[in-house]
């Protein structure tokens, strides 16, 4: 059984315990498992940009060492803290003045270069697991359910770093969808954004960006939403079209492979 | 010292990391911004606007408290020049200053829901208080 080290992340560890549940029950009927780094702090959801930023990413460094002493992949199930340490592991990676001040403030020795692959869930379903090793797995497949699959903007931008899947055009939360049993719907705005942190400063500001994806998934034929970012599924659950359901992944995985009969 | 609008503009760019020379002004990212409509300075401008010294209205502009950090622009800009960097900086410029934010701590318990996620409230303390 092959071990990822797991950054489980804030938000997975309260209002979005479900998903860390169904993806660790999911994990072991496929074969694999996630061990949590010990002492992880929160990544800060957000990338830092701005180039004099180096604090505000070494919680990400930390965790990324972490794996790699173990020799481990750093498997996230939030988008979010997929996104956050990927990017930074990129920076790592690169070399730059950020991962040269990381490294000497944490005294790694060896330095830290990068040297630990970041997966999302989603990507070890695909590239380690397989999708077609999925379809075989699933015991209660979707059938007839019409499911809108929501990308949102952290898995896939900037795709030069993310390598998540092509940003204009991605495929593998449909394929995920198909080899579920579940018929997907495309629709235009699934990569656009979901109005974000600007929730809690500015909601009817979110709630316009949140509205405009729901209304064209459901225009486009979706019956319900799935996503794999906790403030996604907030906004566009809060604000979107009243009635859309918006699930998580892990929820329509877990139901697929029959580790949970009853939703919760 | 205080700097000059001048200085401050180079200063952001420096921060930014991003290059705003390459800037053509095809307007893509405006295009791509899910949010440009409610921007009183257009994704597209701020390039030229950092690049003729004019940090002040950025400084001042709405468009940083708009901008959703999504990354269309950067995504789409036909010329590397990664808009949401400049974005990021400028936003950086206007709450690092000693008393300046977007959030304080004391606004969250009138602005949280009972549902709201944790992680929109670390991501907007990362994008609204230094």
């Amino acid at each position: 059984m092959k071990i990822y080290s797991y950054f489980p992340g804030c938000t997975l560890k309260d209002k979005a315990r479900e998903l860390e549940r169904q993806a660790r029950l999911c994990a072991e009927k496929l074969g694999f498992s996630l061990r949590e780094i010990p002492n992880w702090q929160c990544c800060g959801a957000v990338y830092p940009m701005a180039e004099d930023e180096i604090a505000p990413k070494l919680s990400a460094v930390r965790a990324l060492q972490y794996a790699r002493e173990q020799g481990q992949d750093l498997v996230t199930v939030c988008a979010a803290c997929h996104h956050v340490i990927k990017r930074v592991n990129d920076d790592m990676a690169v070399g730059g003045d950020v991962a040269m001040r990381a490294n000497r403030y944490l005294g790694l020795q060896p330095p830290y270069q990068g040297q630990t692959r970041v997966l999302h869930y989603l990507e070890v379903l695909r590239d380690e697991v397989g999708f077609d090793t999925l379809r075989q797995k699933v015991v209660h497949p979707l059938s007839g359910r019409q499911i809108g699959a929501y990308y949102g903007c952290m898995l896939l931008r900037p795709s030069s770093v993310l390598r998540f899947d092509d940003p204009e055009s991605p495929t593998i939360l449909e394929d995920f969808l198909t080899a579920l049993g579940a018929e997907p719907v495309l629709y235009p705005m699934r990569n656009e954004c979901c109005g974000g942190y600007r929730t809690v400063t500015d909601p009817q500001g979110a709630a316009r960006a949140a509205a405009r994806v729901t209304g064209n998934a459901a225009a486009c034929g979706a019956q319900e939403l799935m996503t794999a970012c906790p403030l996604c599924r907030y906004n566009l659950e809060k604000s979107g079209t009243p009635g859309m359901k918006v699930t998580y992944f892990t929820e329509l995985l877990a139901q697929a492979l029959g580790v949970e009969e009853e939703p919760q | 010292m205080k700097k000059t609008e001048k200085e401050q503009a180079a200063w952001l760019i420096a921060v930014s990391g991003a290059n705003p020379g390459a800037c053509m002004r095809c307007g893509r990212c405006t295009a791509a911004c899910p949010v440009a409509g409610e921007m009183d300075i257009k994704p597209h401008h701020f390039a030229s606007f950092l690049l003729h010294g004019q940090a002040g209205a950025l400084l001042q502009s709405q468009s940083i408290w708009v901008c959703l950090s999504c990354m269309a622009c950067s995504e789409r800009c036909p010329r590397g020049v990664d808009p949401a960097r400049l974005m990021e900086a400028v936003r950086q410029g206007a709450v690092r200053p000693r008393g300046e934010t977007h959030l304080s701590p004391d606004d969250v318990p009138a602005l949280l829901q009972e549902d709201m996620p944790q992680q929109a409230l670390a991501a907007a303390f990362r994008k609204y208080r230094k």
